[in-house]
């Protein structure tokens, strides 16, 4: 296998071929580019090549964070710069080729901005503002490497942490940045990384599990898909490190079924890894093993809590256990297991190779390092965003997505996926903090921001959360299963203006047990949404429980049938199985 | 990758290609549910004899598998249509107009609810996020992704794929 200067170095000087030689196009392909019509865009960039003879290499990358512009082509053109069109669909990608590619001539309209030496009359990519206020550490290379090439990690930087770490770092330093860097878990427990790893190097091995959460079910986030969509080898070269510092054996990253992009980039930067002896025996020619392989999920909310998890990954149905004893102790196949977000595992290699301090330096009181924000809803700038913790809520919606459009006001903001809260307006000069949004009632989970202008009508909004927490429960523990069920029954109540006397304290006497008695986060916070929005948005309650209206008239709409009851046995006859006396009514 | 020896040979039938589906190894098929994800990924549904043929590889009860396979709502039971249309119906998609998408989708398709048209052209579910929130309201047509859809583009996004445009 090759060693860790050879590899470079044929990165490096495929890297310098790259820039150089051919024009070099990009299109963002994330799931959110694909949703913008990517695909089309790259069939015609690539019949429009063929077409008139032009050598160059196109790669679909991950996500620059610019939702709103996708689809996005850039174009480095050799001895040029950078050049990167917005909203670029089929026909501009054509006029793209025939003027800019072809002629070296940049067309009208489309035009976002350059990247590298200024190009006239485009502006600095650098200088908007979507790119400006942030701080780019776990998406550093997203939208700028193409996610199926290890040389192009590589000549970025990519395994120089690992390499770092295997040869003159122990474990127990590893552990020992980690926890100097102050990183805390992004799955939404906010628990220290560095901490959670020193319980596994306690545990016995082999075998020993590194588990990278991406079941990501959260509707409002897409993070997690997008790093690996975006940049999977940084995703693998953080689960090594932790392997690595705890004496992990396996790593597994387990991902939502259907979420095509991010299981077939991962399944092949995996593929990659093996054959350049960055996983499997050996790696980097050390003597330390690690492998990793691909679980996927059917689709289910609670699988993604770190001990239904484990069921998922073993194929069961995907059930919180009970803790103690906890994952480090007895994980997954019963062996001793870490589970890690996504985002936690894809800091680790900025954080070895830069240095503690390069993280902590950032951000804000007990939260350091940056939020990776998905913002979305009522937004003019809807995107992927890495910005420094400590930043305001008012900076992230205002200043980086440019508020809500059409003129009209903002009224809620929903965070942390569909178990945080509604917040409203007066919520802006709060920082993206772990401890302070968790004090205002909000929590900044998985990092989905959704915006929703004054035309939204808040119990509508808090019914099709309720709803998704419903449809969602795993069923296992009944103050989860019976109360979000009557917790949605008493809010299509009050949206049908149907609510009884003694509703609102009925909601919050299930809630309240919930919280008390499940057996996961999923019932524990299940009544969140519903307490928080009758806190910031009492008005619009009272109006559809006193007054009988909605002030919007959403409410008028009937309601989706999306209840979820995950049946056991029933309604199971195969028509060859002989039935059991007495089955028939079960 | 699993000797089986409970379902016989149909030859090109539900049972040979049950087998096929779990056997192929394409991802490694090592649990309950990796097998009836790599069923339902080529078939499109859990016939009866998936169900029985995954018991009869992990030795376990009909039960046990069926409790899996009722457990995740991305499977269904019955062949599904020639198409499959999702419609994300998460709170982003919602604020970006959701329901009347959805409402003018069914009222094409005649449905009142999830389900499979009359004459087995579409099957339509809906989805709680199909992970592309910066693009709302989302749909998936054939696992493809179409996004920034109103109730009427939806629509004709819908009525081209039947058309077999």
């Amino acid at each position: 296998m090759p060693t860790y200067q050879e590899l470079k170095a044929e990165a490096d000087s495929r890297w310098m071929a790259l820039v150089s030689e051919k024009p070099w196009i990009r299109v963002g392909a994330a799931m959110c580019g694909q949703a913008a019509g990517a695909l089309e865009t790259l069939a015609a960039l690539k019949s429009r090549l063929t077409a008139r003879g032009i050598d160059a290499n196109l790669d679909a990358v991950g996500c620059l964070g610019l939702c709103f512009a996708e689809p996005i082509v850039d174009i480095l053109l050799p001895g040029g710069s950078r050049l990167l069109f917005s909203n670029a669909g089929p026909d501009a990608a054509r006029r793209i080729i025939d003027s800019y590619v072809a002629e070296g001539r940049i067309p009208d309209g489309n035009v976002l901005g350059y990247l590298g030496s200024p190009v006239d009359g485009a502006p600095d990519l650098t200088s908007l503002p979507g790119m400006r206020l942030q701080k780019r550490i776990a998406l550093r290379n997203a939208g700028h490497v193409a996610p199926g090439d290890a040389y192009q990690y590589l000549a970025n930087g990519g395994y120089s942490a690992l390499r770092r770490a295997l040869s003159v770092m122990k474990p127990a330093d590893v552990i020992q940045a980690v926890i100097d860097s102050g990183l805390r878990g992004r799955g939404g427990a906010a628990f220290s990384t560095g901490i959670k790893w020193s319980f596994l190097v306690r545990s016995p091995g082999p075998p020993k599990y590194i588990l990278c959460n991406c079941e990501e079910g959260d509707p409002g986030a897409f993070n997690d898909k997008g790093i690996l969509e975006s940049d999977p080898h940084m995703l693998l070269e953080g689960m090594s490190l932790a392997g690595y510092a705890t004496g992990a054996t396996n790593g597994i990253v387990f991902i939502r079924h259907g979420h095509d992009g991010p299981i077939d980039r991962t399944e092949k930067a995996i593929e990659q890894a093996y054959d350049l002896g960055l996983l499997g025996d050996d790696i980097l020619n050390t003597g330390w093993s690690f492998d990793v392989e691909v679980s996927l999920t059917g689709e289910s909310y609670v699988s993604g809590e770190e001990t239904a998890l484990m069921d998922a990954v073993e194929g069961k149905r995907a059930m919180p256990r009970f803790r103690p004893p906890f994952p480090a102790q007895v994980g997954v196949w019963g062996k001793p297991t870490n589970i890690n977000n996504v985002k936690t595992l894809s800091y680790a290699p900025s954080i070895i190779a830069d240095g503690s301090e390069s993280f902590s330096e950032i951000g804000v009181n007990k939260s350091t390092g940056t939020a990776i924000i998905c913002l979305s809803g009522h937004i003019r700038r809807p995107g992927l965003y890495e910005v420094p913790m400590g930043m305001t809520l008012g900076e992230v919606v205002n200043d980086i997505g440019g508020g809500v459009p059409g003129g009209k006001k903002l009224k809620m903001l929903q965070t942390g996926g569909p178990l945080g809260g509604l917040l409203g307006a007066e919520s802006l000069n709060i920082r993206l903090d772990f401890d302070e949004m968790r004090q205002a009632g909000a929590i900044l989970g998985s990092g989905g921001i959704i915006v929703a202008d004054e035309d939204t009508c808040a119990v509508d909004m808090t019914r099709v959360l309720v709803a998704f927490c419903q449809y969602e429960s795993c069923g296992k523990c009944f103050p989860c299963r019976m109360g979000m069920e009557h917790l949605l029954e008493i809010i299509e109540r009050i949206a049908r203006f149907e609510s009884r006397p003694g509703d609102a304290e009925l909601m919050r006497s299930v809630g309240e047990t919930m919280e008390g008695a499940s057996l996961c986060g999923h019932g524990q916070l299940g009544f969140g949404p519903i307490r928080s929005a009758f806190q910031h948005f009492e008005e619009d309650f009272r109006m559809h429980i006193d007054e009988r209206r909605c002030p919007t008239g959403s409410c008028l709409r009937p309601a989706l049938e999306i209840r979820n009851t995950r049946p056991y046995a029933v309604d199971f006859t195969p028509a060859a199985m002989p039935e059991p006396a007495g089955a028939a009514n079960v | 990758m699993v000797e089986t020896a409970q379902l016989s040979s149909d030859a090109g039938g539900i049972n040979d290609r049950v087998r096929e589906a779990i056997s192929s190894g394409k991802r490694p098929t090592r649990t309950i549910l990796s097998s009836l994800l790599a069923v339902h990924d080529e078939l499109g549904y859990l016939p009866d004899e998936a169900i029985r043929e995954t018991a009869a590889i992990f030795d376990t009860t009909i039960n046990e598998v069926w409790g899996v396979a009722s457990f995740y709502t991305n499977f269904r039971f019955t062949p599904p249509g020639r198409h499959v249309v999702e419609v994300c119906w998460g709170p982003t998609c919602h604020l970006a107009g959701a329901p009347a998408l959805i409402d003018s989708i069914q009222h094409m398709l005649r449905l009142s609810g999830e389900g499979d048209t009359e004459d087995g052209g579409v099957s339509l579910k809906y989805n709680t996020c199909l992970g592309a929130c910066a693009q709302p309201p989302v749909l998936s047509i054939d696992h493809h992704l179409v996004g920034r859809l109103t109730a009427d583009s939806a629509a004709r996004a819908v009525s081209r794929v039947l058309d077999g445009a």
